[in-house]
């Protein structure tokens, strides 16, 4: 649900085209076989969490500097710590209004 | 109503129905060892039921859903400790949120205040009890790099874990990035059956092009060449089981507080174990039991050559000492095995409430005798029949509110669950008050299904029975809660497979009264033996009533079948000669051994009645499984084996002679 909201945000900007994966695991097979612009992850996943997916991205030689954004609830305030000490770019709390993603997604894109 | 609302209705429902299994299985655990996968899994199902509410705009399922999330993420993450309280209060919130999904079905407004008043408890409750001591630090003991990326919930698993004293391990793989997650799903129920998976780490550091690797960090009671030796996979340990404390640097955040010491004490004071080892005790016992048998015999050879010399009299006080003791870890190991069946009724309890809020009845559940124990592995077999039974109970024996009132009755239906002990056999009971079986009906849908003719006299009894029969339902409408002509054949069919059977008694407008019987247990059995022609067979003592002997020129025939008067009653007789197919045998005089209870009984004639025996019963193996009259073989000593009937099925088979002898 979130993840098609983020969809359709973010293609609302131009010239983006989005990806989603619906687990951890098709992440990494998505990242294996693409190269991307920018990352958006929630933390609370079935197979790996996002912190273990951002700790992947940033050892890929790949991705190591790719902006990389945490959706995720206010519960997980110390995960999204977490996150932004394994380097995250930013992250943003769900439940979001559509501009505060946008805006993010711009500043960091430097659209 | 719009078919995303129904779909929106279908799903949540779905979810409340797995929340409240989670809750169940939570309750069952003993206490303290809650099944973290569990506990997760229900964290979960409260995350994805507020995330479509709000999707769909569901204001106060939304936020009652929200709030239950909050406090079941303190749980996972050992903030709060989940108690019977916490478990009733989770029990009653999804009852509430049931109400709330009814109300989006029936489009009843929801009110406001009525929310807030939720969302206040949920609060108050959850700051009641969010005072749990802070986890203590395990910086120092697992590496920083590992650590930070860990999840919050992840990092108090491990602690845990540690605080069990499991052994921590990292288990390293790689796997080709095309079908890694096939791989890592079959690792991971390995991982289940030796400890718990912690944190499942990618890595793409010195490895090939088109690989991936994984770090899987699990806790174990296992050593590492254990683990090595099942997974197959290099296996490096953070901490060595047990561990924690051996290495543990003196410093004043690693002192654990002495109220967390006296938590793990009672923890540790239950154990789970597989229930084939418990199997395999019993089968040990078995054969001590032959080997009692083989010493009486040298006892009794002795005493024959010898007389009552001290050392013979020793012997005897040996062996008799050696029974008592066997009879005492008999019946402890037993014990192991035996659990209350009031487990059963509290999920009873819960479906007896759902489902009659659903018929929009109004029900009050009455428990008797629910300390009575039964074995753990009937328990298990017995829930669906009984859950069956009470639905068909609040779908179709009790009445309508408004019926109920017309007939006299309370506005409040009543359901009765009983279980007691009798003889060799639990009994469960289930009685509602509600309108009884219509027996003219059942009749007219037994012609109807082709089942009887329409000339067929049939006792009332007969006629209850038919309730049995596949396909056979008196309802006329559907209904989701008990579907219709499945099931009561399928009650029957399960109870017969666990050496038990099921009466029904009903009165009209009264109610209606189920009473499953069911063994103790069906670890070891008493049984008797008996003689026919050259043959011995075991008799479950569970299934028989009474024996005794007959001359068989009483014997009389009633409609070209073999019946006797025991007590003015008949009683129709079989000969286990022609039922076995050993050939008939002309005797004066016979036993009769009577098997089954009330109006389902048969006498069967034997030969001899030869002594009572404990015996374990083993399956006949699947070459032999057609044959539904036995239960299985047993050992009686001196390397003789028996054939074990199976009284269900040995009844069922004369009955069904009785009503080919009808056509």
């Amino acid at each position: 649900m979130t993840r098609s909201m983020i969809r359709s945000v973010v293609e609302e900007l131009d010239q983006l085209q989005t990806f989603e994966s619906a687990s951890g695991f098709e992440a990494l097979k998505m990242l294996s076989a693409n190269e991307f612009d920018m990352i958006i992850t929630d933390i609370n996943m079935p197979d790996i969490n996002g912190l273990e997916l951002i700790n992947f991205v940033r050892k890929d030689s790949r991705h190591k500097e790719i902006p990389l954004i945490i959706v995720s609830t206010e519960k997980s305030d110390e995960d999204k710590k977490r996150g932004m000490a394994i380097g995250a770019s930013a992250y943003i709390t769900k439940p979001f209004k559509p501009h505060e993603l946008k805006d993010k997604v711009k500043d960091l894109l430097k659209l | 109503m719009k078919s995303s609302e129904k779909e929106f209705i279908a799903e949540t429902e779905e979810i409340l129905e797995d929340a409240g299994e989670f809750l169940i299985r939570i309750q069952e655990s003993p206490k303290g060892s809650a099944d973290p996968d569990i506990v997760n899994a229900l964290f979960r199902a409260m995350h994805t039921l507020k995330g479509m509410a709000s999707l769909f705009g569901y204001q106060a399922i939304t936020d009652i859903s929200h709030s239950l999330e909050n406090l079941l993420d303190d749980v996972r993450l050992g903030k709060i400790e989940i108690t019977e309280e916490v478990v009733s209060f989770l029990f009653q919130f999804i009852d509430i949120l049931r109400t709330y999904v009814d109300a989006v079905r029936t489009n009843k407004p929801q009110k406001d205040r009525e929310v807030h008043g939720h969302l206040e408890k949920i609060r108050t409750f959850r700051d009641s009890l969010s005072q749990r001591g802070e986890e203590r630090s395990i910086k120092g003991l697992i590496a920083d790099e590992i650590l930070r990326v860990l999840s919050e919930y992840e990092e108090h698993r491990l602690k845990s874990n540690i605080k069990e004293k499991k052994g921590i391990y990292y288990l390293k793989s790689s796997f080709s990035i095309s079908d890694f997650d096939v791989h890592l799903k079959e690792i991971t129920e390995k991982v289940k059956t030796v400890g718990e998976l912690i944190s499942t780490m990618p890595t793409s550091e010195n490895l090939p092009e088109g690989s991936i690797g994984f770090n899987l960090m699990i806790g174990s009671s296992k050593d590492a060449q254990g683990l090595q030796d099942i997974f197959g996979m290099r296996v490096d340990v953070l901490i060595p089981t047990g561990g924690a404390q051996a290495q543990e640097p003196t410093g004043e955040q690693y002192q654990e507080k002495p109220s967390s010491e006296i938590g793990m004490k009672v923890s540790s004071s239950t154990l789970r174990v597989d229930i084939e080892k418990i199997d395999m005790i019993l089968n040990t016992i078995g054969e001590l039991a032959l080997v009692k048998g083989a010493h009486q015999r040298v006892w009794a050879e002795m005493s024959d050559k010898y007389g009552h010399r001290p050392i013979v009299v020793d012997l005897y006080r040996v062996g008799q000492s050696f029974q008592r003791r066997l009879d005492e870890l008999k019946q402890q190991v037993l014990s192991i095995r035996m659990v209350p069946v009031g487990q059963i009724f509290g999920r009873l309890g819960q479906i007896t409430r759902r489902y009659s809020r659903s018929a929009n009845k109004k029900i009050e559940l009455k428990i008797f005798g629910e300390n009575t124990e039964i074995d753990k592995f009937l328990a298990e077999e017995v829930i669906d029949p009984l859950m069956h039974i009470v639905r068909n109970a609040i779908d179709h024996g009790i009445e309508s509110t408004e019926q109920r009132l017309l007939n006299g009755k309370g506005e409040q239906a009543e359901i009765v669950l009983k279980a007691y002990q009798r003889g060799n056999n639990v009994v469960i009971e289930v009685e509602d008050d509600g309108k009884g079986l219509d027996i003219n009906k059942i009749k007219s849908k037994a012609v109807e299904k082709g089942l009887i003719s329409e000339k067929d006299t049939l006792s009332e009894h007969d006629a209850i029975d038919m309730i049995f029969l596949p396909g056979l339902s008196t309802s006329e409408t559907v209904s989701e809660i008990s579907g219709r002509g499945v099931g009561l054949d399928v009650v029957k069919q399960k109870l017969g497979d666990m050496g038990g059977f099921v009466d029904v008694i009903t009165k009209k407008n009264e109610g209606t009264r189920f009473i499953l019987t069911l063994p103790i247990t069906l670890a070891i059995i008493k049984a008797l033996i008996v003689r026919i022609g050259t043959d011995k067979y075991a008799i479950p003592l569970s299934s028989l009533s009474e024996t005794f002997a007959l001359d068989t020129s009483t014997i009389q025939l009633v409609e070209n079948k073999k019946v006797c008067n025991l007590r003015g009653q008949m009683l129709p007789l079989t000969d286990l000669c022609g039922l076995l197919g050993l050939g008939m045998d002309n005797r004066k005089k016979c036993f009769v051994a009577v098997i089954g209870h009330g109006q389902r009984r048969v006498g069967l004639m034997v030969d001899e009645l030869i002594e009572q025996y404990e015996v374990v019963i083993k399956p006949l193996g699947s070459y032999l499984e057609d044959l539904k009259i036995y239960a299985g073989a047993a050992e009686l000593g001196r390397n003789e084996v028996v054939l074990v009937l199976d009284g269900e099925a040995v009844i069922e088979q004369c009955i069904s002679k009785k009503a080919h002898a009808n056509v």
